[in-house]
């Protein structure tokens, strides 16, 4: 098993399938009289948030305590990070206090790889900047499989601000990986020029939502990131929502089985439509039940056994 | 490595292997554990069998198929999976984690039957007892087991044993079924050669 999870590209598809089974075994918890395992007793699970977070830090922290680790919430706001304490200084702190593992988020794309050469504990990157978010790929292709029941040979459409998307690149890796063929929809200044030839091969670019939807098994809205935004990418909200948003009109083009999702969190009437978010076909409640399980999935098979961290 | 021993044209024969108990065997001791257990339960009403992967479950298939064949009654059969609940997760590298299954009747107020192969150190049935507790409260626990090596390290014992083999630490016993390995049989491997 590896050691740290800073990309989707650090996991083969026997590697990935081993986390989605695990997590599926995971997801049996949910429906017990006692929601605990005694697995990771005594480890420590460190949550280090450089950038808000609702989802992903209450996911991790819920996984984490699921499997009895004992939990350290750290966000930026209201700690030496606003004295100008360093990443690195920050990292060496954690690591006297002997974390076993640490869950990042940094605005900066990169960080959680750097902080992996400085502590001995496993490294889990949160979302990095624009950069990567590995388990929220993994819980994805988690709902994709457990709702369609397989992910070889499924189309998905990733539909949106994929420039700035960490959810994008890191889906786009680990679905390659698992055989389903992906393809890029959005404006062309919010799809990278070569994009396609750069994450994995196979992977199609189309500026054309309308023509994709009748074939994809399943559309993955992207948020329209405007906090990342310095300049303009299209004219107005509104024509963004014309062209790129998945509305009622649109939802009806697509297959009989074909399924809605999106990482959250949501602008509604941007890029997706209340009614299409809140219609069967959407998984987004799914997703954040599903993103639980798998998290704790990828917490025990980095934890759970013998010195994943300093002994080796 | 591979080099020195190269050297050597003839390889260290394996370790010597018993047989302690050939299919017949295993068979009949099958069926005795199945009439012990409708004995001892009444007729094994609310009893529920659960098997400890990997062999003690096709084991508890069995001996609900045999109590079926004896009197005529279902018993329920699960799968509990101790991956999670193990003492030594931390001494080996990440084991994979297997499934789990109660029966639809779930194990409250049941006497739930624990089904493995061997009994040895008894730290996985230690593990199953703590895992059974989190599935819900059964009225009772019993151990059924088809081969007791001996060596306890904790004050567990099997309530149905299907044959005691004294061992040494040196020795290791090994069972395979027909459901999982192709055959019917347990043999004692190592030690000393006879």
């Amino acid at each position: 098993m590896i050691k740290h999870l800073l990309s989707g590209a650090d996991l083969d598809a026997e590697t990935a399938t081993l986390i989605l089974d695990t997590a599926a075994e995971m997801a049996t918890l949910a429906g017990r009289e006692v929601k605990k395992l005694p697995t990771l007793r005594g480890r420590t699970v460190v949550n280090l948030f450089y950038e808000d977070s609702t989802r992903t830090r209450i996911s991790f922290e819920a996984a984490a305590k699921r499997l009895s680790a004992d939990v350290i919430n750290f966000s930026a706001k209201g700690s030496s990070v606003s004295k100008g304490e360093s990443l690195k200084d920050t990292a060496l702190t954690l690591q006297a206090m002997g974390a076993d593992a640490v869950v990042i988020r940094h605005p900066a794309s990169g960080a959680p790889h750097r902080l992996a050469n400085w502590i001995d504990g496993s490294v889990v990157n949160a979302g990095d900047g624009t950069h990567e978010h590995p388990t929220q790929a993994l819980l994805d292709a988690y709902t994709m499989r457990s709702r369609l029941g397989r992910l070889a040979g499924l189309h998905v459409a990733v539909v949106g601000d994929v420039l700035h998307s960490r959810v994008a690149r890191s889906n786009v890796l680990l679905l390659s990986t698992l055989g389903a063929k992906v393809t890029l929809v959005g404006p062309p200044t919010l799809i990278p020029v070569d994009i396609a030839t750069a994450l994995a091969p196979g992977v199609q670019v189309s500026y054309d939502l309308d023509a994709v939807l009748p074939t994809a098994d399943v559309v993955m809205m992207l948020r329209v990131q405007r906090e990342r935004m310095a300049d303009s990418y299209f004219p107005s909200a509104r024509e963004y929502a014309r062209r790129y948003g998945l509305d009622a009109p649109r939802m009806r083009r697509l297959a009989e089985h074909a399924i809605v999702m999106h990482p959250g969190p949501m602008n509604r009437g941007m890029e997706i439509a209340a009614e299409v978010a809140d219609s069967p076909r959407s998984t987004i409640v799914e997703q954040v039940a599903n993103g639980v399980s798998v998290r704790m999935a990828v917490l025990y098979l980095l934890l759970g056994g013998r010195g994943a961290g300093a002994a080796q | 490595m591979a080099y020195p021993q190269a050297a050597q044209p003839a390889v260290a024969s394996p370790p010597p292997a018993k047989v302690i108990l050939t299919s017949a065997d295993l068979h009949r001791v099958v069926d005795r554990i199945a009439h012990q257990i409708l004995e001892k339960t009444q007729g094994a009403d609310r009893t529920v069998l659960l098997g400890i992967p990997t062999r003690g479950v096709p084991l508890a298939r069995r001996l609900a198929d045999r109590i079926r064949t004896f009197e005529g009654v279902e018993v329920p059969v699960g799968v509990l999976d101790i991956t999670l609940y193990r003492d030594d997760l931390r001494l080996r590298a990440t084991r994979a984690v297997g499934h789990t299954e109660v029966p639809s009747g779930g194990i409250d107020g049941q006497r739930v039957v624990l089904v493995d192969d061997v009994l040895f150190s008894g730290r996985t049935v230690r593990a199953a007892l703590d895992a059974l507790s989190d599935l819900g409260r059964p009225s009772s626990v019993q151990l059924a087991v088809l081969v007791d090596r001996g060596h306890r390290e904790l004050p567990i014992r099997a309530d149905y044993v299907g044959k005691n083999i004294p061992t040494s630490l040196t020795e290791s016993v090994k069972v395979t079924l027909a459901e999982s390995d192709g055959a019917d049989e347990v043999k004692l491997i190592g030690g000393a050669a006879q």
